[in-house]
């Protein structure tokens, strides 16, 4: 798991399709969302699930792996780019390689599309468009010890298994776990309204 | 979290927390978070303007992007403490209103309704609608023309409108869409409390150890508020949800209680019931803060969980459950929405809550307290100062001689001149098909979709002689009018909002309005001008209107002559009261027990419980219930224009449970005693066998609106859109789903402006709908 990653919690998620509108505003990918949201149980439940890159570490990303053309690269920080497209050839190799569904073909353009993990943004610091402002924080950017100050005892997993192969990866799922009661109040951060603090 | 950092003066609102930061915005950061002319983020042409989103009473902060040549053109999140950078699909599609090609630019107009809409000049435009309004009430007194306004308008407007009724037209007609919002909730908080807003702000949600959601569908109304709900959840709060349907939040909540539509205030009475029984309810609480109490003791004992699981239709131990959570917990919390606002006896229902959190004592304490949801963003604002049939600004009574002097006065006129109460929105609607009313101004509100009962409403409209409408885009009722004025949009103006909170904020100018289109405040004042009374509409900004509204609520209990907008840049925000620009404003009420009645007690009501309007029988035996979609806002005037909304969620459908034997998308029609429309039927076991769902956002022939009832609740007036009986049959086709009307000689937005005639339910959230499998 890298440092400030991105980390998935589907038991938040309410399928508002925020995350979809606001990767379609982010810079990399011009007016195209690279989240798949999956309503997984239809007609008997409300369930829902984003799916943004795993951005895969171990072994080396799946799709990066198989790119005959090597355009996809992996960033020193653990981020697998988008594949370059003064190397893409359009192949769809790393769609049938990713695990998880992620990459896209431009059919017109012949090009790989794929969550960069918003690396216009990250790159400064500021956190990805979809992760900033999914309203349940079903989507959440930072480090591992971030997420549990805000959530108590939360549990996340990095390492999928697929048959017999392993695969560790950059983002990481939170997954459920025994119910945790834990004192009230706890540590978010909004405590004050106009100024004042409202736990008192 | 403070609210954002700002610069010496107060001007700027700009987050330093680099991981915060938005995007182009390192050349400030550097420079210590302070941009040059400390407003204004300034990098590679591209300015970042703090305001908030134009939709729901949520009011999230965010920041709109404007390029070089003054154009708002993007948004990026901000870090203001309502919302913390988080926001909702239409909040990250507003600013694509802004510069929309479907934007008026020029008044449209007609003689007649057999003529076609045309582009003409302003003055051509105002000259007509004068000679129209003098018309009309030289001949059928000045009541013959009303007003309508609507609770998207910043506070500064919704004054004026009620001043511009009142003065310039002096008519007793004017009310405002927020009658279709929440002035049930209103009307309980009045009677109880003497005070109409929320008890607790939200982050008081974090604080509490249960939380109670009634009626209030959070994940698709109010998608932001989820961090909190969310927040409390994992503290470990017990999460309560009343609600017909299984939402998001009923989804993971502890306990759901799916109650047939329309049985809230049985329901709540049951709970009552059972904490009494048990002996949970706190005395010394009720003995020191409440009167009312026996009454409400004696009439509750109607109500054992037997007889409500009956009425209801839930199970008995789910009530026992919900009492014993509720009251045991040490902080509660309920909030409460249109789920049970939308009643002909929607104020019972606020106030069996209100009893609830009264007689457990959970009121007036960090994470303890009631709260309700505007869905509109000025829900809260659009009532308080005088826009609504009864209100004067402050929130005084027209009624009240004392109140009638002090506005008079404020406002230059005799107490003679000014009229008297008038009636709701939909009796007004009443009164045009009666010819009562035969002028009227609406005020960006869009009632041929928002209205219950389409028939009645467009029978009203289409009998009214002259009709001037005010939006920024051509609604279904603007369609309708004989005239039609062009008004900026919220990015192109200044003026505070008040949240579900009660906390003003303040909205700020992004770019300059298009060659053509005026401010509604220029519009009311040159109307009021042309007709005589422009020494009382001197206004040349909303800043004047607004220190006006601060002086006509001074003194009151709705106060904001502390309020400026200068503090409100530095604080992100200020609840209402604020007596002085000292005071801090007031996030909870009743911290010290008392409220502001006379007595500074909390007056409980008596509830009865009632069945709704509209009888079942044999030909009608299920429940219709409306409600919202994630991706539309109201009408759908100002979303069903968005393509990435469009695309989201592209046309309404039929919730049904499978019970009924029809196959997701098959063609389903719905029958009430108001008509019948075909919906592609969306079946999810996500509902009660017995209800029906629509959601409200289309026009004729995809209305929900063309089926509900036009009854209202006695006291508030708002229309029972919750409950009415129907059916549902097998259909042929599908009732294709219209696009939004255009203006003569605009090109309609190609990727938004299409029929949608897919028989398959819309990519919806929250898994309803079909998810798109590519
Ligand atoms: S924004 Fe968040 S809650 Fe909404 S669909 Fe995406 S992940 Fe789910
Ligand atoms: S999730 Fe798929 S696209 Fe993303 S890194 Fe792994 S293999 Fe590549
Ligand atoms: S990280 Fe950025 S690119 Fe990846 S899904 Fe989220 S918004 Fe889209």
């Amino acid at each position: 798991m890298m440092g400030r990653t991105i980390f998935i919690d589907p038991g938040r998620c309410i399928g508002c399709q925020a995350c979809v509108s606001a990767c379609r505003e982010c810079d990399s990918h011009r007016g195209k969302s690279m989240i798949h949201l999956d309503y997984t149980d239809e007609g008997s439940s409300v369930a829902s699930l984003p799916t943004v890159c795993m951005h895969c570490e171990d072994p080396v990303a799946p799709c990066a792996e198989v790119c005959p053309a090597d355009a996809i690269l992996v960033t020193a920080d653990g981020v697998v780019q988008q594949a370059d497209t003064s190397r893409c050839i359009g192949c769809a190799n790393c769609v049938n390689a990713c695990p998880f569904g992620v990459p896209k073909i431009d059919l017109q353009a012949k090009l790989q599309m794929k969550c960069n993990l918003c690396y216009d943004r990250t790159a400064y610091g500021l956190a990805p468009m979809c992760a900033t402002v999914c309203p349940t924080g079903a989507l959440y950017y930072g480090t591992l010890e971030e997420l549990q100050a805000e959530r108590p005892g939360v549990q996340v997993a990095d390492t999928f298994v697929f048959g017999e192969s392993e695969v560790r990866t950059g983002v990481a799922m939170v997954v459920p776990a025994e119910r945790v009661r834990w004192p009230v109040p706890g540590g978010l951060p909004v405590v004050e309204v106009n100024g004042k603090d409202v736990r008192r | 979290m403070t609210a954002d950092p700002r610069a010496a003066d107060g001007r700027t609102a700009v987050p330093l927390d680099p991981s915060l930061a938005p995007p182009g915005t390192r050349g400030f950061r550097d420079a210590g978070g302070i941009p040059a002319d400390r407003w204004h983020a300034d990098q590679n042409g591209e300015t970042l303007v703090p305001t908030h989103c134009c939709f729901c009473g949520v009011q999230c902060g965010m920041y709109l992007r404007v390029d070089h040549g003054g154009k708002v053109f993007g948004v990026e999140p901000r870090n203001h403490d309502i919302n913390r950078m988080r926001l909702c699909p239409k909040g990250i599609n507003a600013y694509q209103q802004v510069n929309h090609p479907d934007r008026l630019t020029a008044p449209l107009m007609r003689r007649s309704r057999d003529e076609d809409l045309r582009e003409v000049s302003w003055d051509e435009a105002l000259d007509f609608t004068v000679s129209e309004i003098k018309r009309i009430q030289q001949a059928h007194g000045r009541d013959a023309f009303g007003v309508l306004g609507g609770a998207s308008l910043f506070s500064e407007k919704t004054y004026l409108v009620g001043k511009f009724a009142r003065v310039a037209l002096r008519t007793r007609h004017v009310d405002y869409n927020g009658r279709l919002c929440m002035v049930s909730a209103a009307g309980a908080n009045k009677l109880a409390f003497n005070i109409d807003r929320a008890g607790n702000p939200f982050a008081d949600i974090l604080l509490t150890d249960c939380l109670l959601l009634a009626g209030a569908n959070v994940g698709e109304c109010f998608p932001v508020l989820t961090q909190y709900v969310w927040g409390a959840r994992d503290r470990g709060a017990t999460l309560i949800v009343v609600d017909p349907r299984e939402t998001a939040v009923a989804r993971t909540a502890d306990i759901h209680v799916a109650l047939k539509s329309g049985t809230d205030s049985a329901f709540f009475n049951s709970v009552l019931n059972v904490v009494i029984e048990e002996g949970l309810t706190d005395e010394a609480y009720l003995a020191a803060h409440a009167t009312g109490w026996e009454e409400v003791k004696a009439e509750v004992a109607q109500y054992p969980p037997s007889r409500a699981a009956e009425i209801c239709g839930v199970p008995a131990e789910q009530i026992v459950q919900v009492a014993r959570a509720f009251a045991r917990a040490p902080k509660a919390m309920a909030f409460h929405a249109r789920g049970i606002e939308h009643h002909t006896q929607g104020v019972e229902n606020c106030l069996s809550v209100i009893n609830l959190c009264t007689a457990t004592g959970h009121i007036g304490k960090p994470g303890a307290g009631y709260g309700t949801l505007t869905g509109q963003g000025n829900g809260q604002g659009g009532r308080e100062h005088g826009q609504k049939a009864d209100l004067l600004p402050g929130g005084r009574s027209i009624l009240n001689e004392e109140h009638r002097r002090q506005i008079c006065e404020i406002w230059g006129i005799e107490e003679s001149e000014l009229p008297a109460a008038g009636t709701s929105m939909m009796e007004m609607v009443w009164q045009m098909q009666r010819r009562e009313i035969r002028g009227l101004i609406g005020i960006c509100n869009n009632p041929f979709v928002s209205l219950p009962n389409y028939a009645v409403v467009k029978e009203g409209y289409d009998t009214t002689e002259f009709h001037a409408q005010f939006d920024f885009f051509l609604s279904e009722t603007a369609a309708n009018a004989h005239v039609v004025f062009p008004v900026t949009i919220w990015a192109e103006d200044e003026g505070v909002m008040a949240n579900a909170e009660a906390r003003v904020v303040k909205h700020n100018k992004a770019q300059e309005p298009p060659a053509g289109v005026r401010t509604d405040t220029w519009v009311m004042c040159e109307i009021a001008r042309r007709l005589g009374a422009g020494d009382k509409f001197a206004f040349g900004s909303s800043r004047e209107v607004f220190d006006e509204l601060r002086r006509a609520s001074a003194g009151t209990i709705i106060d904001y002559s502390g309020i400026t907008y200068e503090r409100l840049e530095e604080t992100g925000g200020i609840s209402w009261p604020c007596p002085s620009t000292d005071h801090p404003g007031t996030p909870r009420l009743f911290e010290d027990g008392t409220t502001y009645h006379a007595d500074g007690k909390i007056h409980m009501q008596v509830v009865e419980w009632h069945p709704p309007a509209d009888p079942y029988d044999d030909a009608h035996p299920l429940t219709l219930t409306t409600g919202r979609t994630v991706a539309h806002f109201l009408s759908g005037n100002q979303t069903r224009r968005l393509g990435a909304l469009v695309e989201q969620t592209p046309r309404p459908w039929a919730e049904i449970h499978p019970a009924h034997g029809f196959r997701n998308g098959e063609p389903v029609r719905v029958v009430t005693r108001r008509g019948s429309e075909v919906f592609p039927a969306l079946v999810t076991e996500a509902i009660r066998p017995d209800t029906v769902f629509i959601p409200y956002h289309w026009p004729v022939p995809t209305a929900a609106n063309a089926l509900t009832i036009d009854a209202l609740d006695p006291r508030s007036k708002i229309p029972e859109y919750k409950v009415c009986a129907c059916r549902i049959e097998h259909a042929a086709e599908i009732d294709e789903v219209p696009a939004p009307p255009v203006a003569p000689g605009h090109v309609a937005y190609p990727e938004t402006q299409v029929s949608r005639t897919d028989p398959l339910p819309p990519t919806a959230p929250q898994g309803r709908g079909t998810s798109e499998r590519s």
